[in-house]
């Protein structure tokens, strides 16, 4: 029993002081946001068939020569289409075969290449004339998604409210767009596709990220209670250390779930793990240096006496 | 807190005995569960398109319909504007797609054309009309659309077309369907693996277009053999009471102004009828009707269909009403959610139905599987890690919250597609996430010099408050997604509100239990973890 347990992550007491640096990771994170919106706004993001929709080319084969889906997909992935998928369909002898044209380019020269390059590999396939189809996000859908979004921001934000201050709850939302913008801003940058899944993914990542916060806000509210008189920045600081070790073992373990699909889960599932991954990083970053920190602009309610709005300038003092 | 109460721990044996007979016709192959006797739950995960592919339904919108509809309607308002000018006219018909009309009144015609210039709406992207109106020798007048705005008005129906089916399939749970545009005028629909193709059939082949119009009771039973209305009326089928109503042709209020329909029960008779709820100008519109035209009769008329023609007793002022006709309880719920969720622009015929596969490579599902066994494996080992006996019970009360996962999500038939797993993934991080607080809770009170007992109790107790301060807002967001949200957005949300039950139950009451059996078993004199 004595050696349990294992592993201690950290020692049981420390005394980061994280609001120190909290003004330098304002600035990295305002580098970090004007670099998103750059690249957001020059390269954008790399929107894939569900958003934009592409071409749909139907393949069959005799009724004796089944299609061995593997290989036409590997073999249409193979001639460079983009966003590839190989579906089959009604029967063993017929699949359908989707991708997102070049942009800019022919999409009907391009369909006959891709065709002319299928069929050549698979001796009896035939595949009738291509056509287009939609999108899977419609804008409605989108819209749709994006109000629902904001409003259980708000209402999260109101709550926050309604249990602490309104700081939290102005604290937890600025940090969780920060979130967003970023994780936004890396898909962006590296061109990850984005796709439907990548809506789930930042949606996890932000329920993620507002678990975090709330958790932290919760050791800072019980020790306003205890601390009456010490600085506010300090009692930030003691509450972050005190919760370092919950932080560190809860984000090691989401971590290490999603790790393995990261690393094993082949290329299909990466953009959908990277995402995730990427967001539990920069949420548990921006609940340490973005969320409680930011506190410290307004101030806080506590006791009888209002303490003092910290300047912003002045925040930067060791 | 850890009192071993009889109720907890009958709580939580029922809860993992739901988890296990839910879950298992997951794990067992076909053969097995078709053997097994009919009580016995059978229903597994609907797992989603990604997974394991489901129906394909191919349709087209009935783009000749809508032209037609959309000339008749346009007659209809050629009358109208010229009665209100004051200008008369005859011979006003429509043949092979052209509208044309002879003004009486020489010196009226120039100002007819201005008059109806006013028709029609502007072109997408252009500065003409979709109505294109020229004058003709001998006092004539035709009207016809622009060759765009056939196109126009096809491509706004299929639009209008993919959101109203969206919200129809939504209204029957988690189905998580894509639909697609294909083409210039069809629409694929496809749906996961479990949805049954016929139940998305009913309710994607009706339009569902409501109206309600007065009865024109001045026209003879003769006269509807005939088929000669008088101008304004038309002749509509009804049901085995009266086989054709002469009905007017402006209707009073139409489905579109509705805000809500369910199904109900008459407070009379006690059968299923469909009550319904306008909004503010719907409401006025019908008040105003039915407070003129007491004593006269009124028509529902769904799909060019009469269903009732009741008479109007006394003004409804109220905006709300019910539609009795000859339903059972399914097809009044039917009726109503297709009410609710809006009138197709146009029929939909279909066209092609099949069985698709899955939307990712059986290579692509391995792969995913495997990882996320081996990252399910490396959160197991790391929990245990860490906490050691306690992160043992940590681990069981995972596995009993997958078991309710999975069985919840089989017994509701929601879909669950890899995004979905991801999420479910994370959801269990933070479950465990709920663990750590309450065991590094217990490693300060412990620290703080209390009994390992009381450092427990208290470590559940002082934890609590952070767990379901983080898991309301959680519900919260939960919640908003799924009644704002669509499709996907709504699946997610659904699978997120399960998680967050589940694992606020197994987190806190199974390790509650587990732990509580333990200090009574073992009397420790020191926590495990301090």
């Amino acid at each position: 029993m004595a050696a349990w347990p294992l592993i201690r992550l950290i020692p049981r007491s420390t005394h980061y002081r994280f609001v120190r640096w909290a003004p330098v990771a304002a600035v990295i994170s305002l580098v970090l946001i004007l670099g998103s919106g750059v690249s957001f706004f020059t390269q954008g993001l790399n929107l894939g068939i569900d958003f934009k929709g592409g071409v749909a080319l139907e393949a069959r084969t005799p009724a004796t020569a089944p299609i061995d889906l593997d290989k036409l997909r590997a073999v249409a992935k193979g001639t460079g289409a983009h966003d590839v998928q190989v579906q089959g369909f009604g029967a063993p002898n017929s699949a359908m075969v989707r991708f997102l044209p070049t942009e800019g380019g022919n999409a009907q020269v391009e369909a006959n290449r891709i065709k002319g390059e299928i069929i050549a590999k698979f001796p009896g396939m035939t595949m009738p004339a291509p056509t287009v189809i939609g999108a899977k996000v419609s804008g409605e859908l989108l819209m749709g998604g994006f109000k629902a979004l904001g409003i259980a921001l708000l209402l999260m934000l109101g709550y926050i409210w309604f249990r602490f201050q309104w700081q939290f709850g102005v604290g937890a939302v600025v940090a969780v767009f920060h979130d967003i913008i970023l994780t936004l801003g890396v898909l962006s940058v590296m061109q990850i596709e984005f796709s439907m899944t990548s809506v789930a993914a930042l949606l996890t990542v932000i329920g993620y990220s507002m678990n975090e916060k709330v958790i932290t806000f919760d050791r800072l509210k019980e020790n306003l209670r205890k601390y009456k008189s010490t600085p506010l920045r300090e009692i930030i600081d003691l509450s972050e250390n005190e919760r370092l070790s919950r932080t560190i073992i809860t984000g090691s373990t989401a971590l290490l779930a999603l790790g393995g699909t990261m690393i094993f889960g082949g290329p299909v599932l990466f953009p959908l793990v990277f995402t995730m991954v990427f967001g539990i990083i920069i949420g548990t970053y921006s609940s340490i240096y973005i969320a409680l920190p930011i506190i410290l602009v307004w101030g806080l309610k506590r006791g009888d006496e209002e303490a003092k709005p910290i300047k912003l300038g002045a925040a930067s003092r060791p | 807190m850890l009192s071993l109460s009889r109720w907890k721990i009958a709580i939580v044996t029922l809860s993992v005995i739901f988890g296990i007979v839910f879950t298992l016709p997951n794990l067992l192959p076909q053969k097995t569960l078709d053997a097994l006797p009919g009580w016995v739950p059978k229903q597994k995960l609907n797992l989603g398109l990604d997974l394991q592919g489901g129906s394909y339904l191919l349709y087209e919108v009935d783009t000749a319909a809508l032209r037609k509809e959309r000339l008749g309607n346009l007659v209809e308002d050629v009358r109208t504007t010229l009665r209100t000018a004051g200008i008369s006219f005859n011979g006003l018909g429509e043949a092979g797609g052209v509208i044309s009309l002879r003004i009486d009144d020489a010196s009226k015609v120039a100002t007819a054309v201005t008059e109806l210039n006013k028709l029609g709406s502007p072109l997408q992207g252009a500065l003409t009309k979709d109505v294109v109106v020229s004058s003709k020798a001998d006092q004539r007048i035709e009207l016809t659309f622009a060759p765009e705005a056939a196109k126009a008005d096809a491509a706004k129906a299929v639009e209008q077309s993919i959101e109203t089916i969206r919200r129809r399939i939504d209204s029957l749970g988690t189905k998580e369907p894509t639909i697609t545009r294909q083409g210039a005028d069809r629409i694929v629909i496809q749906a996961a693996g479990e949805s049954d193709p016929e139940r998305l059939k009913a309710v994607i082949g009706k339009t569902a277009k409501l109206t309600f119009q007065m009865v024109d009771e001045t026209v003879t039973p003769e006269e509807m053999q005939s088929g000669r209305m008088p101008p304004g009326v038309v002749l509509v089928p009804g049901d085995a009471v009266q086989p054709y109503y002469a009905l007017k042709k402006r209707a009073v209020v139409s489905g579109e102004e509705l805000v809500d329909a369910q199904q109900a029960f008459d407070g009379q008779s006690g059968r299923p009828v469909v009550s319904f709820r306008f909004n503010g100008s719907g409401a006025r519109k019908f008040g105003d009707a039915t407070a003129r035209n007491i004593g006269k009769r009124f028509a529902i008329v769904l799909d060019n269909k009469v269903i009732s023609a009741p008479t109007i007793q006394g003004a409804i002022l109220g905006g709300s009403g019910q539609i009795t006709g000859n339903f059972t309880v399914e097809s009044a719920s039917e009726l109503s959610l297709l009410l609710r969720s809006g009138a197709l622009p146009a029929q939909l015929n279909i066209e092609e139905q099949r069985t698709v596969g899955a939307e990712l490579g059986a290579d692509a599902v391995k792969a995913g599987a495997i990882s996320l066994a081996i990252g399910a494996a490396a959160m197991f080992v790391f929990i245990i890690l860490a906490y050691g006996l306690f992160g043992v019970f940590a681990a069981m009360a995972l596995i009993a919250n997958v078991l309710l996962i999975v069985g919840i999500m089989s017994f509701t038939q929601a879909t669950l597609t890899f995004p979905g797993i991801a999420g479910l993934i994370l959801t269990l991080a933070v479950a465990v996430d709920a663990n750590v607080l309450i065991y590094e809770r217990m490693r300060d009170e412990a620290a703080a010099g209390r009994s390992p007992m009381s450092a427990a109790d208290t470590g559940y107790r002082l934890a609590l408050v952070s767990i379901l301060d983080a898991n309301i807002t959680s519900l919260i967001s939960a919640g908003i997604m799924f009644s704002f949200g669509s499709g996907p957005v709504k699946g997610f949300a659904w699978t997120l509100a399960i998680g967050v039950f589940t694992s606020l139950f197994t987190a806190i009451i199974i390790t509650q239990v587990l732990i509580g059996w333990w200090f009574k078993a073992a009397k420790p004199k020191k926590l495990p973890i301090a």
